[in-house]
């Protein structure tokens, strides 16, 4: 984008960055106090081998990253090109990573809970 | 560093430099694709840490009984509220560095600089805490003994409270001093002896029946676990560490190995070796980011001082920089969820 067309929409951008400030705080302050008191209900409930508080944890976070990414990052007023280019990459290479890693660890944690190996320095 | 001005130019042919590729320019792309590259390295961190953790997923530190300090709380239980102010101050000094960016754009030199310098501030301050968070980390608290297996034991009372192996631990006779060059004998350099021996541990422990062993399992609440004769009836519950009764617990001190007080890159005193291992190095990874950024604030904050960007008519610097620095905030978002929160 170049420098001419921004000069008009930045009028209201001060009130945009506070209020995604407000909007990161509030998540994080949801965060902590589930992290602190970790209700009965979410930590005692799985899905997909994983319990519900985590998922919220998770979920949240994402939120957050996308909101730092979008509007402190700017990401929003890139071009679609660009936007692609960084945030498809590191999506599909983590998303790759933690598939092989987490499913090998449970593996590698099977062994150990059902076969001979019991401890392996 | 002409390069890194931009101007829309429409009149210069693709080949002669006139094409921005993708609507950004030079540094600015590149600077997104070292964020890529640089999100990619903390994701294989993260998912290194990811490895370890499922694969001892039944005996891995609870982050809430790790990190409970809080500055002027001593002995006071508080976990995630430190790490909770820390994750503020970051995201407090993205939203300065984000207003330093804005008020670029409008060509506001001072209004610039004046935020610029909240953001050196907030990194300060991050840097610190972390620092402050390494030291009680490595310090510990309760103390802990590895047992001959390598597992680490902790000690709890009858209500399943944590004691610290100073308060029943005996002294005993023993010489055992430290080997330092002074003392004339042939020198070998070692670790800091813990305060207590094992020995001394093993006496304390049988002076003081109401002290019972915690292990770094974790208490799954399946049928196994509530026939298993070993638990302490009453103290255990559903995703904590098991408790051992009195006998299970004389049995694992018997086997008792080292003592241990706070955290190294060897043995901690909270569990599995690999937690602090990952805590030392990704943290440490992150905070190195945070201090390399503070430099460069440190740099760039000159720069709008002495005026460099107003000459070039452009505050496009202080937009990359502020990329970097929002990227370090970023990964802190998702240390914060995979140390302290998941």
């Amino acid at each position: 984008m170049s420098h001419d067309t921004h000069t008009h929409e930045h009028s209201s951008n001060i009130k945009r960055i506070w209020q995604v400030f407000g909007i990161l705080s509030v998540v994080t302050i949801v965060e902590v106090y589930l992290g602190i008191i970790r209700p009965d209900a979410l930590v005692m409930n799985d899905f997909l081998a994983m319990n519900l508080l985590n998922w919220v944890f998770i979920i949240l976070t994402l939120y957050k990253a996308y909101k730092i990414t979008w509007v402190f990052m700017h990401m929003e007023g890139e071009t679609a090109s660009l936007r692609w280019a960084v945030v498809s990459t590191v999506i599909f290479l983590v998303l790759y990573l933690l598939f092989i890693l987490l499913v090998e660890a449970d593996y590698i944690h099977d062994v150990f809970r059902d076969s001979t190996i019991k401890w392996n320095f | 560093m002409g390069a890194t001005v931009t101007t829309a130019n429409t009149n210069e042919n693709t080949w002669g430099g006139g094409n921005e590729p993708m609507g950004a320019s030079y540094g600015k792309m590149m600077m997104w694709f070292f964020i890529v590259s640089d999100a990619l390295t903390f994701s294989g961190f993260l998912a290194a840490y990811g490895f370890s953790r499922f694969k001892f997923i039944d005996n891995w530190p609870i982050a809430d009984e790790v990190f409970t300090h809080f500055p002027f709380l001593h002995g006071v239980d508080a976990p995630m509220y430190y790490v909770a102010l820390m994750t503020f101050i970051l995201i407090f000094s993205s939203v300065t560095m984000v207003l330093a960016v804005d008020a670029g754009h409008q060509m506001k030199q001072k209004k610039v600089a004046f935020y610029m310098l909240l953001t050196i501030v907030g990194g300060l301050i991050f840097v610190g805490s972390q620092a402050w968070e390494w030291k009680n980390f490595i310090k510990g608290e309760f103390g802990a003994v590895e047992t001959k297996g390598g597992s680490v034991i902790q000690f709890v009372n009858k209500e399943g409270k944590r004691v610290k192996i100073e308060d029943f631990a005996v002294v005993l006779p023993e010489e055992r001093e430290e080997l330092t060059r002074s003392k004339g004998k042939w020198f070998m350099s070692e670790a800091t002896l813990p305060s207590y021996s094992v020995a001394e541990i093993q006496a304390g422990f049988k002076a003081h029946p109401e002290i019972l062993v915690k292990t770094e399992k974790i208490y799954r609440d399946t049928k196994e676990d509530q026939a298993n004769k070993d638990l302490q009836p009453g103290l255990n519950h559903n995703k904590k560490r098991e408790i051992l009764t009195r006998e299970a617990s004389q049995k694992l001190v018997d086997n008792s190995h080292i003592v241990i007080e706070g955290a190294n890159l060897k043995h901690n005193e909270y569990g599995n070796k690999l937690f602090a291992d990952f805590f030392f190095f990704i943290t440490g990874f992150h905070g190195f980011h945070v201090f390399s950024g503070v430099i460069i604030n440190i740099i760039i904050f000159f720069n709008i001082l002495l005026g460099t960007y107003e000459k070039r008519r452009s505050y496009e610097m202080v937009e990359k920089v502020g990329l970097y620095w929002h990227f370090v905030d970023l990964v802190w978002v998702f240390v914060f969820t995979f140390f302290y929160l998941v």
